[in-house]
């Protein structure tokens, strides 16, 4: 089955930028996990998004236009900040991966994929 | 004897424990009804008849699973050998086949009380399929409404069919241990309580099945000290179910309760199994219960129940595991070590448990040992419109006559 694993963690803790202490045995740890992903036949797709600050939300109500909102879809205490799509056998392999995200606070929310136009 | 049956059945494991079940039913029956002129015979003939048992009981557990499983496992494709008959027919035939079922049932335990799943939700599942108790039955036993359980087990259902949660044993069987241990007794308690049932004021095969599956766990991780509690907890009950209910079928309050009906077999296997879960050093709340049930199966008269040892027990068990229902028991413990003043006092401190009709009765034992019998009917009266169980009304109905006329 296919699932997205949405990931949440407060996007205002403080992380190592380039060139600080601890920005490279992060990033190791990415590289490490997504590697992972790939040597596993689980991976998908994956990506880290921007910060909320640069989130812009399309709002469509009934019988009305489109809005333009500056901000994200709602003000949360975490924020998604990336996801994976991955194959796993089942919920149980699905759960073992989003374990295995090298966030030390956050939420993983594993969902899985109902349709998807590109799936072979 | 043994090779005998073990040839007859082609199970030398199957074989081994007809005959225990054989020896137990001799230890049991000959004090009463005497030697038999023909004791290996007589053995012979028992120990054949239990491991028929053991197999109907076996095919019966599989029979459950497939009815409750196949709307599971077909979406689940070919990668599960549930709904493949052959296979099961193998593995009952050739392995012995209460352990083929045990595997089974694990697997659908595990899959029921799956994390995925909310801890409420578990509980409802296990009891539908592998209990097979109805939606009625459940709902009566968690005091919900029927509609809102039907539709926590249908959700569920959804759940593990579209998000894929496996029908499989983990790797990591430790970390779902808890959730299994809590459901496990809750189908024990609904065996032994009898929720809804108007047949059997005590439904044994579900209490069987309790001890079975706690077993079959307790094998599996040998060294979790809660599964061992458990067992114990479960045999204590167990031991003392027929002395629970008269030849009349009226349910006989513990203090009342002929103890010579009390099984000694499985008092004993019940205190290896707490010594067993206690020497593990790692103290949880079925232990504890264990413990305060074992005070009063080890109790040779009602007068040598150690109240005051309980009543500490019950306290140690709330700061574990608050709630109510420990409060209510802590509460009975303290009235029989104190006096029914001290127990009413604690009543009164305890919330939530109106609509619970154990509450009501307690407190009306509470009121008739202070000789307020007006306020003991009421107590009672209320009590009696909480439950269902034929067995209970009919005892809480002796009690009103009690009040009215002492």
């Amino acid at each position: 089955m296919d699932y997205m694993i949405l990931i949440h963690s407060d996007e205002t803790a403080p992380r190592p930028g380039p060139g600080e202490p601890g920005f490279d045995e992060m990033m190791a740890e990415w590289f490490a996990y997504n590697q992972r992903l790939i040597d596993g036949g689980h991976w998908i797709a994956g990506a880290s998004l921007q910060p909320t600050t640069t989130a812009t939300t399309v709002r469509r109500t009934w019988g009305a236009d489109a809005s333009i909102i500056d901000g994200p879809f709602a003000e949360t205490k975490e924020q998604l900040g990336g996801f994976y799509l991955v194959k796993a056998r089942d919920l149980d392999e699905a759960l073992e991966l989003a374990k295995a995200i090298p966030i030390p606070v956050g939420s993983f929310e594993v969902r899985p994929v109902a349709f998807r136009p590109d799936a072979t | 004897m043994l090779a005998l049956l073990a040839r007859r059945f082609n199970d030398l494991d199957l074989a081994d424990e007809a005959v225990q079940d054989a020896l137990i039913e001799a230890a049991t029956v000959w004090p009463i009804r005497g030697i038999p002129a023909n004791t290996e015979g007589w053995l012979l003939t028992v120990a054949r008849r239990k491991a028929v048992d053991r197999i109907r009981r076996a095919q019966a557990a599989s029979r459950r699973i497939r009815r409750a499983a196949p709307e599971l496992v077909e979406l689940h494709g070919g990668a599960m050998q549930m709904d493949d008959d052959e296979t099961r027919a193998q593995m009952i035939s050739d392995d012995n086949p209460e352990q083929a079922a045990g595997d089974e049932h694990l697997r659908l335990v595990l899959l029921c009380c799956h994390p995925a799943l909310d801890p409420d939700t578990q509980v409802a599942l296990t009891l539908r399929l592998v209990g097979g108790l109805t939606t009625t039955e459940i709902a009566s036993a968690f005091l919900l409404s029927e509609a809102t359980l039907a539709q926590r087990i249908v959700r569920a259902k959804r759940k593990i069919r579209d998000a894929g949660v496996p029908l499989s044993i983990p790797v990591s069987l430790d970390t779902r241990v808890a959730a299994v241990l809590r459901v496990l007794y809750l189908i024990f308690n609904e065996g032994y309580l009898t929720h809804g049932d108007r047949d059997a004021v005590v439904r044994v095969d579900l209490v069987e099945e309790a001890i079975r599956l706690t077993r079959v766990v307790g094998s599996l991780l040998p060294d979790n000290a809660e599964t061992h509690g458990l067992l114990a907890l479960e045999l204590f009950h167990r031991a003392r179910i027929d002395g629970r209910i008269d030849p009349a079928g009226e349910l006989v309050l513990l203090e009342d309760q002929d103890r010579s009906r009390w099984n000694l077999a499985t008092i004993r296997e019940a205190n290896t199994a707490l010594h067993r879960a206690l020497s593990l050093m790692h103290p949880g709340v079925f232990q504890m219960q264990a413990v305060i049930a074992g005070h009063h199966a080890n109790a040779r008269t009602a007068a040598d129940t150690d109240w005051t040892a309980i009543a500490n027990a019950y306290s140690q068990l709330g700061k574990m595991d608050p709630s109510p229902v420990v409060a209510l028991n802590h509460a009975v413990a303290v009235a029989m070590a104190d006096g029914p003043g001290a127990g009413l006092a604690l009543l009164e401190t305890i919330d939530g448990l109106d609509r619970y009709h154990l509450f009501h009765a307690a407190r009306g034992e509470m009121l008739l040992r202070s000789g307020r019998n007006a306020a003991a009917t009421q107590a009672f009266n209320d009590a009696v419109a909480l439950t269902d169980n034929p067995a209970e009304q009919r005892h809480l109905n002796r009690r009103i006559a009690a009040a009215r006329t002492r």
